[in-house]
């Protein structure tokens, strides 16, 4: 079993392209379960073809401890398993507690057993890691495998490369490791090229360029990834190739982040201030 | 040896702590609580904190310490402790009816910054909270400061939350008496009112925690200022303000709140300190200082010139908190015994300066250290030993492995009596104090002399 944790910044399309690459997965005949790390539980509505409304901390709040794997967990696009970990209304309570609580909750029901033979685990986490709950998908043990999606746009690749750090500090104590950059494009000139000379600093790839496509807003809004909407369309394949890199993936490293001065310079030599 | 592997070296610690010299915030605000009329304490986080609180100070008072709790689970600390917090409110006026409920945080309702004055005004809207009824709060993480923090943050809340001026000034003075023992509370306003002037006190806990045995269970006991009488605070001419640190935030909010102008003393321990405390009401009150106080002061005075050879030049070594040590070091140099090493485990650089300051004049070199430890004062000892130690209970290792004697002193005494009946403020309290500290070096001099040299007049 292969344990991924998708970051980014907030906004980058997170929780689109996981979904859109799980889809690919599981058409591939891969059992996969996504865990979404985000208070708001919208990271499964594309397989769900809808909110799930039972998160795990929801559930947890309403059962007390006597909770069972099947009151948390929903069957998605082709067996698909789903599981929103929830959290508190915005304002209160402790969302990277939640994240750890229901993680935790989740390796205790066994969740990831052996008996439950998934080839693929997804946490899908909200924005930076600005905290330690937030980081508990790729503390030891968890997720070993991370890829972070970035688009040409500055702060993106900023969070990115913030995102780098936190890998380094796991990435000493335990197995994390950063698998690639997955460039989401929002159409910025000089895109590809920049995000691939990005990833080469961070000493890692550019494992695939999303082109921007309308298609895909076409498909969220019907509550769909591309691949269950529209199977034929060209963007539906770009999401299987990524299926398929990610599976075929073996390189596996610690990055190495820039310093503030380095990531301008990059940005400038690719094309921002021309 | 229980401390046998304490080594004499002394090497540069950043980031451990080994036998705290201070404890946590809410011991200091639930303390502070008691002190009101008719209040329940509510420590808003896990059972385990409420739990040790009240414990500590059941077993410095061997009193009964009533308190409730938020009794946060998993689900609370993710999700705030709101429904927790109301459900308390509720269930507390209901079945146990405090006057006021003082709720205070632990450090995980403050990590996870849960907003105690909204879930109040929540369960008020919700008709949680009785007519006549309140609930007030103090912020006490104990990541921050000690629960000499915990106590000035809970006294300041008294302030904020009741403090209030009609426009007409009365003739009465606010004494807030620092984190100090009920029966230095008591003392306080015994001396005020020997002097004729009218006070109100807060908190105020004699009463409370050094009850009678009466073969009867109260929950609220007769001790404690009351709603209305913190109500008052604000229409007094004056505050006079004992500690700094442990009264001073209150008696500052005081002053911006009600305009009623507040003079911050030094704890009155000792001859100089209790002379300004007199002096300071005094003034304030335009009153004469009435012979029966001038007797307990020359009482005192008589003490330390009749038994001076034998405070001459002892080395002490001093563990507490900064209201208390600046006071208590400042009294021992004045009676020419040498305070040489000074610890409180409370932060604060002003201490070491004041300290620094009160011993100038000392002839030998004299160690100081906020946010210190025990471990730190035995390594100190272990280098240069002492005459006497003064301290809390924890000290009782020290003094076992060291075999210096040893005076109990400060906040928790938790293997003798006295403190809670028996005050150190006040001229009476120096004549305690002393007693004390000669009972323990005249111990230990028979103890040791040899036959020829055994006194039987010291």
């Amino acid at each position: 079993m292969r344990k991924i944790a998708i970051y980014g910044k907030g906004g980058i399309g997170k929780s689109t392209t996981t979904q859109n690459t799980v889809a690919g997965l599981a058409e591939m005949g891969r059992k996969v379960m996504v865990v979404g790390c985000d208070p708001k539980a919208d990271s499964t509505r594309l397989l769900l073809g809808g909110l799930s409304q039972n998160t795990v901390l929801d559930t947890l709040r309403a059962e007390g401890e006597d909770v069972e794997l099947d009151d948390i967990r929903k069957i998605g696009f082709a067996g698909t398993i789903c599981v929103e970990s929830g959290g508190p209304e915005p304002g209160v309570g402790c969302a990277g507690r939640g994240i750890i609580t229901s993680i935790n909750l989740l390796e205790q029901l066994g969740a990831y057993a052996e008996s439950e033979s998934l080839d693929y685990v997804f946490y899908d986490v909200l924005g930076d890691v600005v905290c330690g709950g937030f980081a508990m998908p790729i503390r030891e043990g968890k997720a070993q495998e991370i890829y972070i999606v970035v688009s040409g746009e500055m702060m993106a690749m900023y969070a990115a490369n913030n995102i780098c750090k936190g890998i380094v500090k796991f990435a000493e104590a335990g197995g994390v490791r950063l698998g690639g950059i997955i460039c989401n494009s929002r159409n910025v000139d000089n895109e590809q090229e920049m995000i691939e000379a990005f990833a080469k600093k961070l000493g890692t790839q550019m494992i695939h360029f999303v082109p921007r496509e309308n298609m895909v807003q076409r498909a969220e809004i019907n509550r769909k990834t591309v691949i269950s909407f529209d199977p034929a369309h060209a963007q539906a394949d770009e999401y299987r190739t990524l299926a398929k890199k990610v599976e075929d993936n073996t390189m596996h490293v610690i990055p190495k982040p820039m310093h503030t001065d380095e990531l301008e310079k990059l940005l400038i030599e690719y094309g921002l201030a021309g | 040896m229980l401390l046998r592997h304490t080594p004499k070296e002394v090497k540069e610690r950043s980031a451990l702590t080994i036998n705290p010299a201070k404890t946590c915030q809410p011991i200091g605000a639930m303390y502070a609580s008691l002190g009101i009329h008719g209040c329940l304490p509510h420590s808003h986080g896990s059972q385990g904190c409420c739990a040790y609180h009240r414990s500590t100070l059941t077993r410095h008072y061997k009193e009964p310490v009533m308190a409730a709790t938020s009794s946060f689970t998993e689900g609370s600390s993710v999700f705030g402790g709101q429904a927790n917090l109301v459900q308390a409110i509720d269930n507390i006026f209901t079945v146990y009816q405090p006057e006021v409920i003082a709720v205070h945080t632990t450090c995980l309702s403050e990590t996870i910054g849960d907003d105690i004055p909204q879930i109040a005004r929540k369960a008020e809207a919700d008709g949680k909270i009785p007519r006549g009824k309140y609930v007030i709060h103090a912020n006490t993480p104990s990541y921050v400061g000690s629960h000499v923090t915990g106590f000035a943050n809970m006294t300041k809340a008294m302030v904020d939350y009741f403090a209030a001026s009609t426009g007409k000034k009365e003739d009465r003075i606010n004494i807030i008496p620092g984190y100090v023992e009920p029966a230095d509370m008591e003392e306080i306003k015994r001396m005020a009112g020997r002097l004729g002037i009218q006070t109100i006190l807060f908190p105020d806990t004699s009463n409370v925690l050094n009850r009678p045995q009466t073969g009867k269970f109260e929950m609220y006991p007769r001790g404690g200022v009351t709603v209305d009488a913190l109500m008052g605070t604000g229409d007094s001419k004056a505050t006079v303000a004992l500690g700094p640190m442990a009264s001073g935030p209150a008696a500052r909010a005081l002053d911006t709140k009600c305009k009623v102008p507040c003079e911050i003393l030094d704890l009155p321990i000792g001859l100089s300190a209790t002379d300004r405390f007199v002096d300071a009401l005094r003034k304030l009150g335009g009153v004469h200082v009435p012979d029966s106080i001038n007797l307990e002061r020359g009482q005192l005075l008589d003490i330390i010139t009749d038994m001076h050879q034998y405070f001459y030049g002892k080395k002490v070594a001093l563990v507490g908190d900064p209201d208390q040590l600046v006071s208590l070091v400042e009294f021992l140099v004045s009676i020419d015994m040498m305070p040489v090493y000074v610890v409180t485990g409370t932060p604060g650089k002003k201490f070491e300066s004041r300290i620094r300051e009160l011993t100038r004049e000392v002839p030998h070199e004299v160690k100081v250290r906020a946010e210190g430890d025990m471990f730190l004062l035995h390594q100190w000892i272990k280098n240069e030993p002492v005459d006497l130690m003064m301290g809390n209970t924890y000290l009782k290792y020290i003094s076992r492995d060291e075999d210096i004697p040893f005076v109990r002193f400060g906040f928790p005494i938790l293997d003798r009596i006295g403190h809670a009946y028996f005050p150190t403020v006040g001229y009476r309290g120096g004549m305690r104090l002393l007693e004390k500290i000669l009972d323990a070096l005249l111990d230990r001099q028979d103890r040791d002399a040899p036959e020829e040299r055994f006194e039987l007049v010291m």
